[in-house]
């Protein structure tokens, strides 16, 4: 018996949600007192911070490269699994890895899964959880009726703690022969090294139709580098071919919840506010009073964007000494 | 080549769902349908592989409304013909794709496109479950996409990147914004679409027991409006600076 974690590994870098959904695991196993095992594969630079944030072992699959192809992810995550006759729960976090993978494992259970949660209730019984539907314009909440339970947790939503677990390592090897793959991955390519992925930002500055022009994204940027923050956009500018759509915020975008999100620019549309409005706080710039952001803002500004923003980069210089 | 879309009738995007009565469903009845937006990427880069190849291209839906105008956009954008199964394609994500892989395994398709999610529920699981039901090579959350005689070669996007990856057909792809603009249908394509032959056929459901029940739906807390400063720029950089620090506390 046990609760399991696929942790997603980038470029031999645990990614951060993986440990916020590993923290979350943990809470569970120990309700069902029993151990919360990390799988991981290949090798990662911090693979000692998974004992730190609740694993109290680790199995590391070793396949011999760090491009492993989604079949193999599943045959072993599936191969541990059936080996543990009374398992619990599998989780991950909701991105596009645990996304992908984790219907395709719980499919050989013959089970749906939690895609994407944001609240997990530990004292219900049988466990219930919260998922957005509508991207998150309405929710939903859920009871499992059985187990072993299939989650995925969403970023930046569940918090890491530090449980100090051993976390102790125990490496299984699985051969891979290249013939029997069904998908190869051929290549793993980071797009803006150094840049903050929306999903995982403390802080999201986006622009809208309302930046007039791709160039103007300069003034976006800028104020987003000092606060350490990601850029996100309106569908108008990604339309508008100003930005790439993995910018994109929105029902049809990304849904993000960042402590603070400024929007610049940005009218307010439903499908805007479904992928934005479970932010903390949200700032909005808008020359128009009446613009529909204003109805959710905890600070609208009603100016020149143009104006606005310059100005509140030269004085966020100031007071941060940069 | 023959290709299928499986594509989900869905409320559009502009709809605000209400709680319904009984506290567990939505009360969706002013909502206006449409194909889930992301199955219309789907559906346009099949197009563009009949453009280029030549063969069949045949929409799928689970979906028990009785209402085929939605799935006839599709036929006016250019599909072939469509099979309706008439059963509920809401009930469990696990239960949709048994019924989907029935249909799937009767066409013998080279190639099948889903959306990246159906928009409403946003399960994004569907396309995975089909794939280890059916044993096919699946891509998901494809941006870009290439087919040399029977290799596909995709880019998939993942948090901060991407990823190439490669398969042979019959392969299944999960289509992302990015991949392709949808065309709209023309007025030829419309009138054409109101003869082409729509199938309707019945479930066979999976008698494995459901994973999970609704126990209530919500809705999130409404945010309330704040504060709305106008007047001086100076002044209100001010503001925000002082709304990062002392409300946010980020510097
Ligand atoms: C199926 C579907 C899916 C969609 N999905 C998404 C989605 O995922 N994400 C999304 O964002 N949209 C989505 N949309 C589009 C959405 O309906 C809106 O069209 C879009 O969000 C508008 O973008 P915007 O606010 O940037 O532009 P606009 O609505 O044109 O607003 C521009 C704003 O900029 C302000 N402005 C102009 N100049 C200045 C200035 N100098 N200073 C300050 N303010 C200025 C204006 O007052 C205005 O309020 C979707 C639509 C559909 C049909
Ligand atoms: N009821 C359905 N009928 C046809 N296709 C569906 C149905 N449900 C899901 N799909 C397909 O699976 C994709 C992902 O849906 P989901 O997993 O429900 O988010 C959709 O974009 C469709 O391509």
């Amino acid at each position: 018996m046990a609760v399991y974690v696929l942790i997603e590994n980038r470029y031999n870098k645990i990614k951060n949600p993986s440990f916020e959904s590993l923290s979350a695991a943990k809470k569970l196993a120990e309700k069902f007192s029993t151990d919360n095992i990390a799988i991981l594969f290949g090798e990662a630079e911090n693979s000692s911070e998974l004992g730190k944030y609740g694993a109290d072992k680790v199995i590391k699959v070793n396949t011999g490269s760090d491009l492993v192809s989604r079949d193999v992810i599943i045959d072993a995550v599936y191969e541990i699994l059936s080996n543990d006759s009374d398992f619990k729960a599998l989780f991950a976090s909701a991105t596009s890895f645990g996304k992908d993978i984790i219907p395709g494992i719980s499919a050989r259970f013959k089970k749906g899964i939690a895609q994407d949660i944001t609240e997990l209730f530990y004292d219900s019984d049988p466990i219930m959880i919260k998922r957005p539907v509508f991207a998150g314009k309405a929710f939903e909440v859920i009871k499992f009726t059985d187990f072993p339970y299939f989650i995925t947790t969403r970023p930046n939503v569940f918090k890491k703690a530090e449980y100090n677990s051993s976390g102790e390592i125990k490496e299984i090897e699985k051969s891979v022969s290249p013939d029997s793959l069904k998908t190869t991955l051929k290549e793993m390519k980071s797009t803006g090294s150094g840049q903050i992925e929306l999903t995982e930002a403390n802080v999201i500055v986006s622009g809208g139709r309302g930046m007039k022009g791709p160039e103007n994204f300069k003034i976006i940027e800028d104020l987003a580098a000092l606060l350490n923050a990601a850029v996100g956009a309106s569908r108008a500018a990604v339309d508008e071919g100003w930005i790439d759509h993995q910018h994109q915020v929105g029902q049809t975008g990304k849904t993000v919840s960042p402590t603070v999100y400024i929007a610049c620019g940005i009218s307010g549309a439903i499908q805007h506010l479904a992928g934005m409005s479970s932010s903390k706080y949200i700032i909005a710039i808008n020359k128009d009073p009446d613009a529909p952001i204003f109805k959710v803002a905890d600070l609208g500004i009603v100016a020149d964007l143009f104006k606005v923003v310059p100005a509140l980069t030269e004085e966020l210089k100031k007071v941060l000494n940069k | 080549m023959k290709i299928g879309i499986c594509v989900k009738r869905v409320p559009d995007t502009e709809t605000r769902p209400k709680v319904a009565s009984d506290g567990k469903t939505f009360d969706l009845s002013e909502a206006k349908y449409v194909i889930s937006p992301y199955d219309e990427f789907g559906i346009e880069e099949a197009l563009k592989l009949k453009e280029a190849n030549g063969g069949e291209v045949v929409l799928i839906s689970l979906d028990s409304s009785g209402d085929v105008s939605v799935i006839r956009n599709g036929l006016a954008m250019g599909a072939d013909r469509a099979i309706i199964v008439e059963g509920d394609g809401e009930r469990d994500p696990y239960e949709t794709a048994v019924v989907l892989s029935d249909v799937l395994k009767e066409e013998n398709f080279d190639m099948v496109f889903f959306g990246k999610q159906g928009v409403g529920h946003d399960y994004q699981q569907v396309p995975s479950i089909v794939a280890e039901i059916m044993n096919l090579p699946m891509i998901s959350v494809v941006v870009e996409l290439k087919v040399e005689g029977d290799t596909v070669t995709a880019v998939r996007e993942i948090e901060g990147g991407e990823e190439v990856v490669e398969a042979k057909l019959p392969v299944l792809i999960s289509a992302q914004k990015g991949l392709n603009v949808p065309r709209y249908p023309s007025l030829r394509g419309i009138m054409a679409a109101k003869r082409k032959p729509v199938d309707k056929k019945s479930p066979n459901y999976s008698s494995e027991k459901l994973s999970w029940e609704v126990e209530k739906v919500e809705l999130p807390p409404p945010r309330k409006a704040g504060k709305i400063v106008e007047g001086e720029v100076e002044d209100q950089v001010k503001e925000i600076v002082k709304f990062l620090s002392e409300e946010v506390k980020i510097i």
